[in-house]
Formats: C-alpha cells, structure tokens, sequence
C-alpha cells in the first residue's frame, strides 16, 4: 500500500468547520468518520434512507480537499469493463488489420511485436477505479449506490478499496501512486457482503435533529427567514413520526422551503402547508394521511 | 485496550459479527481521538465495529454501559468528582448552572437508596424544576433534574442484579410525564392567548416537540441510572443484565411488546431487500444457450468478428403458493411475520394464496389484492376473517379436512403448501390424511414450526404425526431463519 502522505485534517474540528464552509452541516458522527477515515486511510460505506446528503457529503469532501471528484454510478449489470478498465477492442482489431496489410507490402511486425503493441497502456481505456487509482492529482473517488451491483460485481472493488492497486493481467499492477479519499454510499436495498464491509468505516446517515435540519434549510435555502427555517424544520420532524410510507427527506425539505420562499410566504398555515404538501411527500396516500393528522384540514 | 477488548467480546456475545480486523482497526481509531471526547470516541468505535444500522440499538447500549461518563456530566463545568464513594452526588451545583434561582440548595451528599430524605428538593420543587428545563429545552439543567429524580425516586438498591428498566419505571411514573406534557401544551396555549390561540398546526408542533423535549429526558434519566449501576456493579455484570438480541435473533413466539415493534420496523426493509434479491437471482440465475442471432447482430460493431456472444435468458417456470397458518394466540405474531414477507415476494410466484385458521378455516388472499401495503392486509386478517369453528382453540384436524373438502381440488402439481403452526392441537384427531393427499398433489408440502425442534412433540404437540407426510418440516424461530427458508422457496 503506498504512503498515506500527510493528513488532510488537522483535528475533528477542522472537519466540521471546513464541511460547514462548503455548504455542509456535519453532525458528530459524520464529522468523526470522515476524520478517521482520513487518518486509517479507510474507505467510508455510507448508509441511509434516500435524500439525507449521502452523494452531497462525497462531493463536499472533494470540494474541501480541493480535489477531484471521480464518480463510479453503480447499477445492475455493471462489470469490469464499465468499472475497472476495458481493452479497446475496436482500436486493437484495427491495429492488426493495419499490421495485416502492411504485411502483404512489405515486412510488417511480427505477431510478437504486434501482441506487446496492443496489449499496451496505449489501447487501454481506464474507467473510473482505474482512473481513480492512477491520478497523479488528489481525488475523491465517489462509488455511488453500490448495493445495486451484483454481489459477485461487489468482489471488483476489494481489491481497490483495501490494497488501492488494480490487477490487470496483461500489464501488471497498477498502484496508486496517491491515496485517494473513497466513499461509498448505499440505500440498503440489499445487505452488503462482509467482506467489503469489514473493509470499510461505516456510517450510517440519518434523518437529521431539528437544530441541524434548521441550520441546513437556512443555510442552503437563500433568502429564507429565520422563522420559517424554524417551522419548516418543524413541520418536517412532525411528518416524519407519523407513519409514512415515504417520509420526507433532507432534499424534499429543501424542496419545499425552496417552494415557500418563491411563492413568498412568510409563515405557514394549515391551507398553505396542504397546498404544498405534494413536495415534500410523493404518495398519494401520504398526503391525504398527513393532511389529515397534522393540517386537519381535509 | 482491555477496556476495548472487554467491549468487543461483548458486542460478540451480543450477537454482533466483529472481526478481527475491525477490532484492530477500532484499536488503531482509538489513537486518533482524543480519549476525553466522548462522543468522538463513540463514533470512532461505531465506524469501525458496526457495520449495520440494526446493530445501532446493541452498540449503543453495550457502549453506554462500558464508557459510562463517570463523576459529573459536566455540569456547567464545576461539579465535584463523584469519587470513590459514587454514594457522593453533586446534586447541587444546578443552580450554578441552571441559574434557575433556585438558590440554597447546595448538595448534601445524599446516599442512593435514602430517596426519602428530605434535605433535597421537595417533589414540588423538582416537579418545578423539570418544568423549567423542558420548558426551555436546556440540557444541563435537564441532567440536573434527572440525576434528583433519580436519587429521590428510584429507590436503587446496591447489589441487585437487574437492568435498571424496573428503576426507570419508578422514576418516571413518580414524575408523571403525561401531565407535564400537558402542562407545557396549556403554557404554550396560555402564551399565545394573547393573539387568536394556537391553530391546529401549531398545537400539533408545539405538542411534538414537547414530546422530543420529554424523550430527551427519559434518555437522560436512563443514563444517568445506568451510571449508577455501572458503579456499583462493574460494567460487564450490568451489560449481561441488558443486553438485548438483534432484530434478527428474537424469538417470534415470546416476543415482548417492544420486541415486536422493532420486529415491524425491520421487517419492511428485510422485505424489500428479499425481494430485490430475488428479482436478481430470477435474472441473472444462469445462462441460457446462445443466442445466434443477437450475437451475429452485435459483432457487425466489430467488423463481424463475434467478439461478445450474447445468451438467451431462461424463464423459469414461476410456483404457486398455498399458505395454511395458524392463527390462534400462541403463534399468531409468527403467522403474521411469514404471510407479510411471502407477500411482499409474491412478484416471484405466479400466484399467492393465503388460509387461516383457528378451528375453523378462511380464505384471506382477497385481503391482499389491490393493497400495496402487506401490513394493512394481515391487519384486516386478524379482525374479518372467520375463522372460528366451535370454540375458538386450535383444532387442526378440522381445519385441514375442512381445506381438503372446499380447497384442495386446487392444489395441483404447481403448487408449494406451506403449513404454518406449532401443530398443537389440544388432543384433538389429527386427520393426518389430508396432508398426505396434499403431498400427492402438490409439487412440495413444508411445515414451519415456531416452537424450538427440542419441544416438537412434547405435550399436545402432533407436529411427528404430520412430518412424515412433508417434505420437510422447519424451524422457524426467528427472522433470519424464516428470511432463509422464504429466500429458499422462490
């Protein structure tokens, strides 16, 4: 494994200043992980419910360190090809039909000559863990929602996530020659194999308290007043202890307070809140349950 | 570090997979944060020991009983050291801190179980005092206030060998939270009254966070409790006495209350998963023979050169299900658990369909049609179903010949049965028959079985009587085995 360089973060607090300065407010769990995954040169499995700022906190990370952001979006069927590195075949069949032609002219290479040509860095293409790995620049490799890949898929990024090197067979190892900061995020939709998780620091984003979903309407919602920072803040923890099938996220706040600032409102009340209702909840059932336990207006 | 190992041996024996690794890893954390900052140390041990949000509940608990916050919980900064006594408690520094005015209370030192005495607050004045703190959500004060309830109220007893929930319960039923709540709701009231009153809304919010203003302080006495328990009894005495088993682990058929709340919550995400998993498995299970033609089509990127054969995908054939469950008392929560997750994985069966019974015997899949939630529906069950014969005891001969007669025409070479009940059948006749004639039908007959396989059998239990005729009969005992054996079936 290649030297850790210096630290990026002086202290914890350094990491929660810095994240509030690019616009984002860590709580003390997530402030602590980041920080340690610096200093254990760990990778970060990130896990919540949808919409809480899993994506969001890679990307500020990336903006605090200065560094690149590289993003690997997971889906089903992704492999090798799509994550690590692909041959270019294209490039390479046309290599030999050259080789072919010039042959019948004159001397062309030889197939030796030809296989060493176009089993070459030349004819490969790098995707994003390769890239990640062979960045000379600082970078933040982003592998978004990896619980959708396969488990067998999952296996690609071991190696990666504990050695930081890539095996390719026919060049050889490739090692990084920085350590990149990696995060990965999760919806838990499957659990994960352990052998990645033993791999990783944990963190599990949740719903955020009152005081910092405030600070987090207030400070990414420009224009807002105190007071309906306060009460959408508010509102949303109410929605979310009644029992919903999909309750209102960090990005649906937003959202919403966004909505309210546009329409110009000043405070909320029951009709306004019924009327906007559909941003924040997106079931139909939801909405009537909502307007009819929290707004009583039906 | 043996303090850490201490606590990673307990995590095991709570059921947590800790590995080496990660507590190696959580040693090395351990030397990055400053050992003072509590809260960082949690989060440092948190992300390298749990590695999933279900385990949170077991971590927390075990960690709050291992680094308990020992002397002051940094009241306003100048609280005495507990010292060695523990008996010594700096209960009157809150003025200090609190500067609630309520002056002249400096600590006496009060020993644990002398709640009576009366050299502290009055109840009224800590009925007071909590008041004010939730009034205005101030957390020191509100350790202050439960560290005094604490003392007058719980009634602890050195040496006992209990979890302190029975500790927690006298406290708080002294303080009579519900009647705080409503206090604060007509304080609110009584200072918007100046204006129109509160709207609904507005009530509704303020009631919430009253609400989460209590909870806070419910946490606070809880810790504060666990602290003295920790002190006087050692911390791996009291993690064994609260220690909890994971969601996965607990025992369906004597589930407490609580443990079936937290049954439910993770039983939607478990559904889910299962579900997704299964879809994958479908697709993606094993590859069919070549496709010729796709393949031809795909190589003309490649000048014709077949470089990526494509397959063609196999549809297997999708079964049918037939569940029979029980739903008298003793395994009703079991029957319930197993139809919500059949259900929630019905898109891998071509068609689901439900029976219960006590004595007598209901179809309930129309129940399920149309409903998107499976828990509305197994609600539905247990109030519209008919399923009651003579007395309302299990009586599963009846209730099986009574499926043969009206149902079982429809079981066919598809279809998988699955019997769910612990098979105890208050003496009635077993009509074993039925489940013979079921295996000749159906593709597979399964029995899942609540109870542990050492009490198979014993006392009314006829479970013997009906697994010769199964093809396999099942322990059922806990999530993660029903999660394995439905995973199985599709």
């Amino acid at each position: 494994m290649p030297d850790a360089g210096p630290p990026r973060f002086e202290s914890l607090n350094a990491v929660r200043s810095g994240l509030a300065d690019v616009g984002y407010l860590a709580d003390d769990s997530i402030s602590g992980v980041v920080y340690l995954a610096d200093r254990l040169s760990k990778p970060v499995l990130v896990e919540g419910p949808a919409g809480t700022g899993k994506t969001q906190l890679a990307k500020s990370v990336a903006d605090l360190t200065g560094a690149r952001l590289i993003r690997l979006q997971c889906y089903e069927g992704l492999d090798e090809s799509k994550a690590l590195y692909e041959w270019n075949y294209r490039k390479q069949l046309l290599r030999i039909q050259a080789g072919e032609h010039g042959q019948q002219e004159q001397d062309g290479p030889s197939w030796k000559e030809l296989e060493e040509d176009i089993f070459s860095e030349d004819f490969l293409l790098a995707r994003p863990l390769l890239e990640a790995i062979r960045a000379t620049d600082p970078v933040v490799l982003l592998v978004d929602e990896v619980d959708r890949v396969e488990l067998e898929t999952e296996a690609l990024l071991l190696e990666i996530l504990s050695e930081y090197q890539v095996s390719i067979p026919e060049l050889g190892t490739v090692k990084a020659t920085q350590l990149p900061m990696v995060f990965l995020t999760s919806n838990n939709t499957r659990e994960l194999s352990e052998a990645l998780k033993r791999r990783c620091l944990y963190l599990h984003v949740d719903y955020p308290e009152l005081d910092r979903e405030r600070e987090i309407v207030r400070s990414r919602v420009p224009g807002i007043s105190e007071e309906l920072a306060d009460q959408v803040a508010r509102i949303v923890r109410s929605l979310r202890t009644l029992e919903l099938r999909k309750a209102p996220s960090v990005s649906e706040t937003l959202d919403w307070a966004r909505t309210l600032v546009i329409l110009g409102v000043d405070t909320i009340d029951a009709a306004g809140a019924k009327d906007t209702l559909h941003i924040l909840l997106k079931y139909q059932a939801d909405i009537e349950r909502a307007a009819k336990e929290l707004l009583s207006v039906s | 570090m043996d303090l850490l190992s201490d606590f990673v041996t307990e995590l095991r024996k709570a059921g947590l997979p800790v590995s080496l690794t990660e507590h190696l890893d959580a040693a090395e954390a351990m030397h990055h944060v400053p050992l003072e900052d509590r809260e960082g140390l949690k989060y440092a041990l948190a992300g390298t020991l749990v590695k999933s949000s279900s385990h949170w509940r077991a971590f927390e608990t075990a960690f709050e009983v291992f680094f308990a916050v020992r002397g002051g919980h940094g009241v306003g900064g100048e609280l005495g050291e507990d010292g060695d006594e523990s008996e010594e408690d700096g209960s009157g520094d809150k003025d200090g801190a609190a500067g609630t005015g309520e002056g002249g209370q400096r600590g006496k030192g009060r020993s644990w179980n002398g709640a009576g005495g009366g050299e502290g607050m009055t109840p009224e004045e800590l009925a007071e005092l909590l008041f004010k703190s939730l009034m205005s959500a101030d957390p020191a004060l509100m350790n202050v206030v439960a560290r005094n309830a604490v003392d007058r109220y719980a009634g602890m007893e050195p040496g006992r060998p209990v979890g302190g929930t029975y500790y927690l319960y006298r406290t708080l039923r002294n303080l009579d939270l519900d009647a705080v709540l409503q206090k604060l709701l007509g304080q609110a009231r009584g200072a918007a009254a100046g204006g129109d009153g509160l709207t609904d809304l507005e009530e509704r919010l303020a009631a919430d966070e009253y609400k989460a203003r209590i909870e806070k302080f419910r946490r606070a006495v809880e810790t504060e409790i666990r602290r003295r328990l920790v002190e006087d009894r050692g911390a791996e005495a009291l993690a064994r006495s609260v220690r909890k088993p994971l969601p996965e682990d607990i025992d369906v058929m004597h589930a407490t209350r609580e443990e079936l709340a937290v049954l439910h919550r993770v039983l939607q995400p478990l559904s889910r998963k299962m579900a997704v998993r299964l879809a994958r498995k479908r697709r993606h299970g094993r590859k069919g023979p070549l496709d010729f033609r796709a393949t031809m089509r795909r190589s003309l990127s490649t000048g014709g050169v077949p470089i990526e054969p494509r397959y063609r995908h196999p549809r297997p054939a999708k079964p049918e299900i037939f569940i029979i469950a029980d739903i008298s008392g003793s395994v009703a929560s079991f029957a319930r658990f197993t139809l919500h997750l059949v259900y929630a994985i019905s898109s891998q069966f071509s068609k689901v369909r439900a029976f219960v019974f006590i004595d007598g015997i209901d179809e309930v899949t129309r129940f399920f049609e149309g409903v998107i939630d499976p828990a509305e529906a197994v609600a539905r069950i247990n109030t519209e179903a008919d399923v009651i014969w003579v007395d309302g005891h299990s009586d599963y001969g009846h209730a099986l010949s009574e499926f043969h007669r009206r149902w079982g025409d429809e079981v066919s070479s598809r279809s998988s049965v699955l019997l769910l009940g612990d098979a105890r059948n208050n003496y009635h006749a077993s009509q074993s028959w039925v489940v013979e004639d079921l295996q000749n039908r159906a593709r597979r007959v399964y029995w899942l079985n609540p109870e542990p396989r050492d009490y198979w059998g014993s006392g009314d239990s006829i479970v013997g009587e009906y697994a010769v005729h199964c093809d396999d009969v099942v322990e059922c005992r806990t999530l993660r085995q029903l999660e394995h054996f439905v995973g199985n079936l599709a």
